[in-house]
């Protein structure tokens, strides 16, 4: 599924799922939600989450194995549903976790596995290796409503355009011109390493975990919206 | 006025009107709009449609020389607003339209003769001799927000303002910068060439033209909304 590592004041999370396409389902979804629980109850000023996995894929999407392995055609889009309905709630957490994220994407992420990357505050990226490709158009689906306005919540113009409309299998560096990626570096080690010193980076500042995620989610006000997560006073600031 | 033509899976949209400079007017605007009913009714899985003009101009804007033949003021100002209608029209039309779309601007656009051009998924552009001009401010007309809408979904930052608020003439290697458009050729035979196989390359990617449409919206929400084109729920999925 997945592991959790604390070292100093990073989480380490380790994206390993059923099998090498770390594809996602509810058992997955949710065993990923637990440990952003677990970080979340164990964060403090200056904490920071790195996402990583190993091999030739970061997240190949759904599993769609698990979707159709049922009798009629309607189970199968309820379990789809259902496995939307989980990676929803995933997103949710992510963008309410108290202190700054970072995805280091070590390979292949498509369909829904490209939003586990972008939920991320950054994202490092192989040069080398590893594509982001949104295939909904490709597969005749329609991208629903709420992940069009995460998307718009990333990026806009011709960027958006690149992204969803046009079936593209996306390099880090064009991903990186695109604003999408932060950053891109030659080899698993060399992406693994930098994330983690990202995130090192960012533990530095040592921000109140309360106030960051409150202004990242209005980086995402209209996502929030739709789920009705409204955004919470905080206490009297000190100035 | 225009004309359209079939060859093979594209629709190629020509300008033609009266003059060189390829003005709206309500008779070009009528042509337009029924060519793209006639491309959308005709349309099939990988369609794709190019739009292109000869000559020193893409499209000059509004037929500014029939606005003023007008009566009187009153009847000036019903004919422009007359113009703003027709143009919200194509707009729609082409955000409907249910295949990919790219505009060879092969010389000048301007105003209304922008919003064309930027209605299309794809822009292509000459290097030289061909310029987008919202002349706009230059003229002491304001922009309606249905038009506003389509600049902020295309365009972002220091470069939606260096096109609307600056009076620049903004030359084709400074679109391409900006990412105002795709690609910039030597040549009006290059650029009608480029359009025509960039419309036949994505025609090939065979795209359900109703998916391609919906997700398109996703792109205009903004946009969507003042036009009031609520997004449609596709039906059963193909998992």
């Amino acid at each position: 599924m997945c592991s959790l590592e604390k070292r100093g004041n990073l989480f380490i999370l380790t994206l390993t799922g059923k099998n090498v396409e770390h594809r996602l389902n509810p058992e997955v979804l949710s065993s990923i939600i637990s440990a952003l629980s677990r970080a979340k109850a164990d964060s403090t000023r200056g904490s920071a989450l790195v996402t990583v996995s190993h091999g030739k894929f970061f997240c190949n999407g759904f599993d769609l194995d698990w979707v159709n392995a049922t009798g009629s055609k309607q189970e199968a889009q309820q379990r789809f549903d259902y496995s939307l309905d989980c990676l929803t709630q995933l997103v949710q957490a992510f963008i309410s976790l108290p202190m700054p994220t970072v995805a280091a994407v070590t390979g292949h992420a498509a369909a829904a596995g490209v939003v586990i990357p972008l939920c991320h505050d950054y994202v490092v990226m192989r040069r080398d290796r590893g594509v982001l490709y949104v295939n909904d158009l490709e597969m005749g689906l329609k991208i629903p409503e709420l992940y069009m306005a995460f998307f718009r919540a990333k990026t806009s113009g011709w960027a958006l355009r690149d992204l969803v409309l046009r079936g593209l299998k996306i390099k880090g560096e064009e991903l990186l011109k695109m604003g999408i990626v932060d950053a891109v570096y030659d080899g698993e080690e060399g992406v693994i390493n930098a994330g983690m010193k990202m995130a090192d980076d960012l533990a530095r500042r040592k921000w109140d975990g309360e106030v960051y995620a409150e202004i990242r989610k209005g980086l995402y006000s209209e996502f929030c919206g739709m789920l009705g997560i409204a955004s919470k006073a905080i206490g009297t600031p000190k100035f | 006025m225009c004309s359209l033509e079939k060859r093979g899976n594209l629709f190629i949209l020509i300008l033609t009107g009266q003059n060189g400079e390829h003005r709206l007017n309500p008779n070009l605007f009528s042509s337009i709009i029924s060519a793209l009913s006639r491309a959308k009714a005709e349309s099939t899985r990988g369609s794709a449609l190019v739009t292109m003009s000869h000559g020193k101009f893409f499209c000059n804007g509004f037929d500014l020389d029939w606005v003023n033949a007008a009566g009187s003021d009153e009847e000036t100002q019903q004919r422009f607003n007359l113009l703003l209608d027709y143009l919200k029209q194509l707009v729609l039309a082409f955000i409907s339209l249910p295949m990919p779309t790219i505009a060879a601007v092969n010389g000048h656009a301007a105003a209304g003769g922008v919003v064309l051009a930027l209605c299309h998924d794809y822009v292509l552009m000459r290097r030289h001799r061909s310029v987008l001009y919202m002349i706009d401010l230059d003229l002491g007309i304001k922009i309606p927000e249905p038009f506003m809408a389509l600049f902020r979904a295309k365009i972002s930052g220091s470069a939606r303002r260096d096109l609307l608020l600056r009076g620049l003439k903004i030359k084709g290697e400074e679109a391409l910068k900006t990412g105002i458009v795709e690609a910039v050729y030597d040549g009006e035979e290059e650029v009608t060439n480029a359009g025509i196989k960039m419309a036949d390359d994505l025609a090939k990617r065979n795209w359900h033209g109703e998916v391609y449409a919906e997700i398109r919206k996703g792109l205009y929400t903004e946009l969507c909304d003042i036009l009031g084109i609520a997004s449609t729920p596709i039906a059963t999925p193909k998992l």
